[in-house]
């Protein structure tokens, strides 16, 4: 058989659809016009959606990936198209999400000349990728579309940039379709050590007090029963990572909730008090830790990761366990014992009836005065069934969201932890509508953090992504005022927001919009949003200077949570 | 905190761009580097670099894994000067007419193990291989004497002590686990 003669861009789209793909995030322009024009005639089986600004492919693509596994796909051109994705990029890397960005590049003849449209990509994303490659030549296209989907998600995911230039877009060669698996130097699933497995089996026989903080990289790995089958049997009470937070549905008995500076107050200060802390697939953020010299001292400290470089990074661990978590984690339930730690899991409770009194009660179930973030979040978790995928944005906006949606299903909390990318909320709902058509996509925004990217207000209209935008305005740049308030003097620095009349604005984009100020009306703008066949904005005014509670200020310890400010 | 000299030794695929990456896991630690060598390694295709900085374990040990995540590096060890034979290299250019008028130089060089590669009227060139500190030594004295013109020093190379190479093994390693999972596979799917 002959191969067929063709060109790269024809062969750059085929190789995608070799690799399954179905939809891709992108913006046209000058160096990746080739490549567009071999899409249009693909467009049976790829699907482009065309955003209205780069950044927000890279967070489509980001939010399509982590709420189906998949890896998303982003097209944009050269220069400006390709710096406009570095945010995402940057955002992906630091929370592990398999995205390929793939990016025009003026012809190599051009190549170091400040040409038009020139950026060296290569050289930008290299700290912010797991894999940056330049394609030159058309030749290597099939060898490096199947690379970078190896190695995008394999191992622990995270974004891979190809930077494709101009030449190699019109070049014709015989292209043949190509699957890698196999890179000598790249061991995404390291062999783990039996040795350290039993060690670790030890020491959670012996425990009193063992507690486990689950990561996302328990999502990552689908080891969300080999998770459920360990802590069921040796009984071991969890807390969960903001990434981590539907990777044990809130409601099992086990999951005493969310770690970190604005997590629970149980799982927090339990972490200074249990004898054995097992972490699975999570990286001991700086969020989660609070101050590292005080953090979980007394208790030995195992760890499960896939990353050898995440082990010992910030927290010294007795016992690691290097490997994927879905093949570990059974390894582990299959040596301990099955017990009972019935007093141990019952002391979480006086922390538990505390935080509830002093500080959810009052938030979601207030007698009077303005709507509350989290009464918000609360009515509208529980109107979907705690079934729906919560995106949230960043601020108060995902502290509150994070804490008061629940969670039934895996795959279900899709928020930029590592980065804190304000902006990140709507496009990455937008992916989520694609990548999981099955499911309600809420997304909470701020107002500050809707206008950084509220541009995509035309894709959802194009595409009629049903997203629910339920947008927490409280005139403020809320979660650097509250810092401001508790920090700062009170010196409101540049954080008070002169908004624009969102509802206007969805109007203009066909987006049916409904503003709540008041508590009465709540409930039922809730239900109409969420039984509208489509986009929808719910404007919420919320109270102005309400804070996050509780909160580990930081330097503090995590057995120092304040509950009141 | 205990500070020492760390040589690190990484093999990687010979691919534009890595260098940078690597040096950039230092850069984002804010550790210096002593010295940098980067060369063709005995295995076709893989290149060798010879780092060496002030560090503590701590942090050797964390860049040390950093480096070795990167997809194209093949393996990354760290090493104190025990454990491995290092060398480096060094050429000193001197003033011909002092080096003439100072009888105690050609002694001083020849104590030191070193040689004298040219010479002509102007100038002569000595070269001399040897441990950073011997190295350290000729130039003070011979500078000592007033007829440097000029220094260069090589980064250091070195091999490692112990009887077993890391890379070799490595990548066979790799090669048989790759082999036993395609295997597995290969098996699953004629079950099917």
């Amino acid at each position: 058989m002959t191969k067929e003669l063709i060109t790269g861009a024809e062969a750059l789209i085929r190789s995608l659809e070799y690799q399954g793909v179905k939809t891709i995030f992108g913006y046209p322009g000058g160096a990746i016009m080739p490549t567009f024009d071999a899409l249009y005639y693909h467009s049976a089986t790829i699907r482009h959606i065309l955003v209205r600004h780069e950044q927000a492919a890279a967070h489509a693509a980001e939010g399509f990936a982590r709420s189906s596994g998949k890896v998303g796909v982003c097209l944009v051109t050269s220069g400006p198209g390709a710096t406009n994705t570095l945010t995402g990029i940057a955002d992906a890397m630091i929370d592990s999400t398999p995205i390929v960005v793939i990016a025009g590049q003026v012809a190599s003849a051009f190549m170091g000349t400040d040409a038009f449209q020139e950026v060296d990509l290569v050289g930008v994303t290299q700290p912010i990728t797991k894999w940056s490659y330049q394609i030159r030549k058309a030749s290597d296209i099939p060898w490096a579309i199947a690379r970078a989907f190896y190695i995008a998600q394999s191992g622990r995911p995270g974004p891979v940039v190809l930077d494709f230039t101009r030449n190699a877009q019109t070049e014709r060669f015989e292209y043949e379709p190509m699957r890698l698996d196999f890179i000598r130097g790249y061991d995404p699933y390291p062999t783990p050590d039996m040795e350290n497995i039993q060690k670790a089996a030890d020491l959670i026989n012996q425990a009193e007090k063992p507690f486990l903080l689950v990561g996302q990289g328990v999502e990552l790995g689908n080891a969300n029963e080999e998770l459920k089958a360990l802590i069921e049997k040796a009984d071991i009470p969890c807390g969960c990572t903001l990434l981590g937070l539907s990777a044990l549905p809130t409601n099992h008995r086990l999951n005493k909730g969310m770690l970190g500076m604005h997590g629970n107050l149980g799982p927090n200060v339990k972490t200074n008090e249990c004898d054995v802390l097992i972490a699975v697939g999570m990286r001991f953020d700086d969020r989660v830790t609070g101050r590292l010299d005080t953090y979980a001292k007394q208790a030995k400290v195992i760890h499960l990761d896939i990353d050898q470089s995440e082990v010992g990074k910030n927290v010294k661990v007795d016992v690691p366990i290097i490997g994927d978590c879905k093949e570990t984690l059974p390894m582990l339930t299959e040596l301990v014992h099955q017990t009972t730690h019935t007093a141990w899991i019952e002391s979480f409770k006086p922390y538990e009836k505390k935080e509830y009194e002093k500080v959810i009660e009052k938030e979601i179930h207030p007698k009077e005065g303005p709507l509350n973030m989290g009464e918000v979040v609360n009515a509208v978790s529980e109107a979907a069934n705690h079934d729906a995928i919560l995106v949230t944005d960043v601020g108060q906006n995902q502290m509150m969201s994070a804490r008061y949606f629940k969670y039934s299903r895996n795959r279900s909390i899709i928020t930029s932890g590592g980065l804190g990318t304000m902006g990140y909320g709507l496009p990455a709902a937008i992916g989520c509508t694609f990548a999981r058509p099955d499911r309600k996509v809420c997304v909470f925004m701020g107002d500050g953090g809707l206008q950084m990217n509220i541009q995509e207000f035309g894709t959802i209209m194009e595409q009629r992504c049903p997203v629910k935008i339920i947008v927490l305005d409280n005139n403020y740049l809320g979660n650097v005022r509250q810092w401001q308030a508790m920090f700062f003097g009170g010196r409101y620095s540049f954080t008070p927001l002169l908004n624009p009349d969102f509802i206007q604005i969805a109007d203009a984009y066909g987006i049916p919009a409904k503003q709540v100020v008041d508590r009465g009306d709540l409930k039922d703008a809730i239900e109409e949003m969420l039984a509208f066949d489509g986009p929808f904005l719910l404007h919420v005014c919320v109270k102005e200077e309400g804070n996050v509670l509780p909160m580990t200020p930081p330097g503090s310890s995590v057995n120092e949570m304040l509950l009141e400010c | 905190m205990n500070r020492k000299l760390y040589t690190l030794i990484v093999h990687s695929e010979n691919i534009a761009g890595l260098l940078n990456q690597i040096t950039a896991v230092f850069t984002r630690r804010q550790i210096n580097i002593e010295s940098l060598n980067v060369s063709a390694s005995s295995i076709s295709g893989v290149h060798k670099y010879t780092i060496t900085a002030w560090t503590t374990e701590d942090e050797i040990e964390k860049v040390n894994k950093q480096i070795e995540k990167k997809i194209d590096v093949i393996k990354s060890n760290y090493f104190t000067d025990s454990d491995i034979y290092q060398r480096e290299i060094a050429l000193y250019k001197l003033s011909t007419p002092e080096f003439v008028q100072n009888p105690e130089a050609s002694k001083v060089i020849r104590s030191h193990d070193a040689h004298i590669v040219e010479v002509n009227p102007t100038f002569l060139t000595v070269e001399k291989t040897g441990a950073d500190s011997e190295i350290t030594k000729l130039y003070e004295e011979l500078s000592g004497m007033g007829c440097v013109l000029q220094f260069v020093r090589s980064g250091r190379i070195a091999i490692t002590t112990s009887c077993f190479e890391r890379v070799n093994e490595y990548l066979c390693m790799r090669e048989e686990k790759y082999r036993k999972q395609k295997a597995k596979k290969d098996e699953c799917t004629e079950e099917r």
